[in-house]
Parts: C-alpha cells; sequence; structure tokens
C-alpha cells in the first residue's frame, strides 16, 4: 500500500483532471496556513497596542479573528466553492446565530440580570 | 439492501450523504458555541469595573496551541488532498502529524489546567490575601505558596494575578491565621471567569478529543477500507477533516477572548 502500488479501485478517487487541481490547491492551502500564523501574531501583537479605548483593542482582535475564520470556512473547509445545499443549510445557521447576539445585544440594553461574584 | 449516495454524491443536491450530514451537525454545534460566546459576553459586559480578570492565562501558551491547531488543520486538508492524489503514504504522513498536533494540544492545555487547580487565593485573618501557587511543603501546620500578597481582591483581577511572574516569592502561612473556608483554587467555581473559560475551553477540549479519536481510528484501525473502498475513505477522511477545521474556527475565536481581551 505504497504511493507506487495502488489499490486497483483507487484508480476512480482522482483523474488526471483533479489530481491536477488537487496538487494546485495544496499550493493555497499552504500559503493560507501561513497567513493564518501570520494572523494568530498580528492578534497578540494588536491586544498589546494601548489604544485610546479597550473597545478598539477588541475591535481589532475580533476583526482579525473574523478574518482567520473566514480563511479556514473558505479555503480548508472549501465554502467558497461548495454546493447550493449547504449554502441553504449555513444560511439558516447565520439567520439564527446572528438572532442569537442580536437577543444578546438587545437583552444588555435592558438591565443586568446577572450577579457577578 | 445498499444505502444509496454513501458514496456518489445525489445527482440533485450534488452531496453524499456524510458530507451533508456533518454540515448539519456542524450548524447544530455553531449554535452550541454560540449560546456559550453568548453567555461569555453577558457575563463580560455586565461585570462591574474592576471585576473582570485579564491577563489572568499565558498569552505565549496559548499562542502556541493556537499554531498547533492551525498545523493541524494544515496537515488535515494536506492529508486528504494527498488521498485524491492517491498518494495514501503520504496521507498516512500528514494525518500522523494531526494526531501528534492534538495530543501536544491537549498536553497544553492539562498543564494550564493543572495551573489553575494548584493556584490558591488564601483569605488570612490580617484582612489581606496571599496569592499564588501550592507548594509541596504545605503541611497540617503550615501552607506554602509561591506568590504575592495583596491588600485587596481587586489588586489579583490586572495583570499578573493568577500566573507566576519573576516577582513571585515563597510565603509561608500557619494554617491558623488563615480565615475559616479561606483557601481556594481557581478552579471553575472561583468566580465568573473561570467558571466561563473552563466551559468554552473544557467543551474544546472534549471537542479536540473527540476529533482526534476518529481521525485516529480513520489513520488506523479503519485504514484498511482504502485497499477495499479508496473513494469511500477519502470521503470519511474528508468528514473528519471539516469537524477537525470547525474544532480549529471555534478555538481561532477562543484565543482572543480569553486570552488577550
Amino acid at each position: 500500500m505504497s504511493d507506487g502500488h495502488l489499490p486497483s479501485a483507487a484508480v476512480g478517487v482522482a483523474d488526471e483532471h483533479s489530481m491536477e487541481d488537487v496538487r494546485k490547491h495544496v499550493r493555497t492551502y499552504l500559503i493560507v496556513g501561513v497567513a493564518l500564523m501570520c494572523g494568530t501574531v498580528m492578534t497578540v501583537w494588536a491586544s498589546l497596542i494601548h489604544f485610546d479605548s479597550r473597545e478598539m483593542n477588541i475591535a481589532l482582535a475580533l476583526l482579525i479573528a473574523s478574518t482567520k475564520g473566514f480563511l479556514v470556512a473558505g479555503f480548508f473547509m472549501h465554502l467558497i466553492s461548495e454546493k447550493k445545499m449547504i449554502y441553504s443549510v449555513l444560511a439558516f445557521t447565520v439567520f439564527f446565530f446572528v438572532a442569537l447576539m442580536f437577543l444578546t445585544l438587545w437583552s444588555m440594553g435592558h438591565g443586568s440580570i446577572v450577579q457577578i461574584r | 439492501m445498499e444505502i444509496p449516495y454513501a458514496v456518489k454524491p445525489r445527482p440533485d443536491t450534488g452531496l453524499y450523504n456524510a458530507k451533508l450530514g456533518i454540515w448539519l451537525f456542524l450548524a447544530s454545534e455553531v449554535m452550541l458555541f454560540g449560546a456559550l460566546f453568548s453567555s461569555y459576553i453577558l457575563l463580560r459586559v455586565n461585570a462591574e469595573e474592576g471585576t473582570w480578570p485579564h491577563h489572568w492565562l499565558n498569552i505565549w501558551l496559548g499562542m502556541t496551541n493556537t499554531f498547533v491547531l492551525i498545523i493541524s488543520s494544515v496537515t488535515v486538508v494536506l492529508g486528504w488532498a494527498a488521498l485524491k492524489m492517491n498518494q495514501f503514504k503520504r496521507y498516512k504522513f500528514y494525518q500522523g502529524i494531526t494526531i501528534l498536533c492534538a495530543l501536544v494540544f491537549l498536553g497544553i492545555k492539562s498543564f494550564e489546567y493543572r495551573d489553575k487547580f494548584m493556584h490558591y487565593e488564601i483569605q488570612l485573618k490580617d484582612g489581606s490575601i496571599a496569592d499564588g501557587h501550592l507548594q509541596p511543603e504545605t503541611n497540617d501546620k503550615m501552607v506554602v505558596i509561591e506568590g504575592r500578597k495583596v491588600a485587596s481582591h481587586a489588586e489579583l483581577m490586572e495583570g499578573e494575578g493568577a500566573k507566576s511572574s519573576g516577582k513571585d516569592v515563597k510565603i509561608e502561612i500557619p494554617r491558623d491565621q488563615i480565615k475559616p473556608n479561606g483557601m481556594e483554587n481557581y478552579g471553575p467555581w472561583h468566580n465568573t471567569y473561570t467558571a466561563i473559560y473552563f466551559t468554552l475551553t473544557g467543551l474544546h477540549a472534549l471537542h479536540v478529543i473527540g476529533g482526534a479519536i476518529v481521525i485516529f481510528a480513520i489513520w488506523g484501525p479503519l485504514a484498511k477500507m482504502w485497499e477495499r473502498d479508496p473513494e469511500r475513505y477519502t470521503n470519511r477522511v474528508e468528514v473528519s477533516g471539516l469537524f477537525w477545521h470547525f474544532v480549529d474556527l471555534v478555538w481561532i475565536f477562543l484565543f482572543p477572548v480569553l486570552y488577550l481581551l
């Protein structure tokens, strides 16, 4: 079971065309990996800068984290070129997730119900 | 009866069963972690001034764990690509690294947890607080910690509060100087921050363990399927990889939220 001795059925997994596609994607995966590491260093760096407000640090850190999240979902999970069905499923998820966050923010404007120790 | 579309995609959706299944599962996972992030926001924003701790966690350990998960995400996708190119040995190599990364991540996380469970805040009868890591010299009469003494609880909220620093000194405290029930470690029960920290990272660690077990099973005991049904095997690797990327995705948000902000 080596690279040179493939099971006969394995021929069906990758024809010449898709193998070339996959080869191209490998380069992209490596670039995305490096970008994610750079993003991590940037996140730490951004958290150490003293802006006028702490909100600025939070906004910047979440912006970098969201960009990294996009890279993972888009390239590693292939969401930038997925089937419609998956987009439909995720559209529902995004809707409910945004609704949840909206409710969270909305509840904060109506007095705290949370006791902090 | 053979289950249809277990390997080949359905013509209408373009997806095989397991792929649709994992995406539905991941959608539910988004809501699970979303609810916990929502709890975190509520707790954090409603915390009174000076009661939410900053930099209680070691940033460099968190950053190392972030790198480890990124590397594992790259090797997962490279492993899948290797199978697509019929390079089984290369796949084995890449997924081997993934499993190793999972173990390193869990090792570092365990170290961090141990650090918190060994860290004590001790209320003294004179009103001051001793804070630091419990030392092996501790006995029935004396508690020995490496840390510092502070006048008020608020002083522990910022900066070096819960991590050992170069300024730490050994402090010997006779037990009769400690208030009744005045000793508490930094476990989930310590305060709101440690409660949400252990809940979020604990649930995430359970996902890492689950994902690593599945990836290991496909990599090791179930690898013979590659000879029998390579297409289905490749699909299994893809589906387990999607779960692993999700685990990485969650950590990408947990790291800044818990360690940096």
